[in-house]
């Protein structure tokens, strides 16, 4: 069972209180009906799977019925560190990491960019 | 938010929410979740002596109160109204005569009076009160049950996940929980007395729960 701690109550509590909430920063897209179709069903739909470090929403459903943040590793389950909403994580993937992370999306873009401009033409 | 927090007495003045009193006249009875339980004859004719005491205390006044923490008008209001301030600290709860406050989150208090000040109160927290918040009469959602005696940390224990160790759980503190296979909000009043405030409609639940719970104890009902 893990032990997690509420940064509201400031305080370790067991899981069993707690539910996990998904991904966390998710930023709603400002001007969804700008949004194609595709950009508005990622925002919905579509989220990591990370075998590693990952962001979460958790809320501390049974004390406080707070929500907060949680960098959590999903392989070793490790809890790297808590914050509230609106902080920024300071645990964060190693630059090595992120690159090989952004170099996917960049892929994954372009390769989209060429089904549209195809789709265009 | 910040704007919300800033009103004048006017733009609040405009905002007042429509209050009811709630208490139905005197030839209604007023009826605990407990009633069912008759905890009156069970007071008479139960054992006098054992482990556990449990008392009701029912027909309260809940008020549930939310406001911003950091601001210092709202605070010196609800001093005004009930003559004790808010506890801002994690955990805590404060007391002055028969008025007592939890703390159940970062900007979310639960307010306890004698039942029949519900109203009085809950008027004068509307003339007080400036700025954005929020005062609601839950009064006929939850119970308070007390438990008391030589056993109840054992008897929690098997209830709720919590460090009661008077070093991690010292009077005076609130914690939301679980408690068996529902949630209570739960007060250390005293080194061996607790104070549960339980949702009505797991009342029931609970009080046979704790009946179970104590048999190896002994549960005294004081009413």
């Amino acid at each position: 069972m893990l032990h997690i701690y509420c940064p509201h109550c400031a305080e370790y509590r067991v899981e069993t209180e707690f539910h996990a909430a998904g991904q966390a920063h998710i930023a709603r897209p400002l001007d969804p009906e700008a949004c194609s179709d595709q950009e508005w069903g990622e925002y919905l739909f579509f989220r990591k799977n990370p075998r590693g470090l990952h962001h979460e929403l958790w809320v501390h459903a049974a004390g406080c019925r707070k929500f907060f943040n949680m960098t959590r590793d999903t392989q070793s389950y490790e809890i790297k560190e808590v914050y509230k909403v609106g902080e920024k994580p300071s645990v964060v993937d190693s630059p090595a990491q992120q690159k090989a992370m952004s170099m996917e999306t960049v892929s994954e873009e372009t390769v989209s960019g060429e089904n549209m401009s195809g789709a265009q033409s | 938010m910040s704007d919300l927090n800033t009103m004048t007495a006017a733009e609040s003045a405009a905002t007042k929410a429509a209050v009811m009193d709630q208490l139905p006249s005197s030839e209604i009875e007023g009826q605990s979740p407990l009633h069912h339980a008759d905890l009156l004859s069970l007071a008479t004719q139960g054992p006098s002596t054992g482990g556990i005491h449990f008392r009701e205390h029912k027909l309260l006044g809940h008020l549930t109160l939310r406001c911003n923490a950091e601001n210092a008008d709202q605070l010196a209001a609800v001093e005004r109204v009930l003559g004790v301030g808010l506890p801002i600290q994690p955990l805590t709860s404060n007391e002055s005569g028969d008025y007592s406050i939890r703390w159940l989150s970062p900007d979310e208090w639960l307010i306890l009076v004698p039942g029949l000040e519900a109203f009085e109160i809950e008027t004068k927290f509307r003339d007080e009160m400036p700025g954005h918040y929020s005062l609601v009469n839950s009064s006929g959602g939850s119970t308070v049950l007390e438990l008391s005696g030589e056993n109840v940390v054992e008897l929690l224990q098997k209830a709720t996940p919590i460090d009661l160790h008077l070093k991690a759980f010292p009077v005076g503190k609130v914690v939301s929980t679980l408690f068996a296979k529902s949630t209570t909000t739960m007060r250390r009043t005293g080194e061996q007395r607790f104070e549960l405030v339980v949702r009505r409609s797991f009342s029931d639940y609970i009080w046979l729960w704790i009946q179970d719970a104590s048999l190896e104890y002994g549960l005294v009902i004081e009413a």
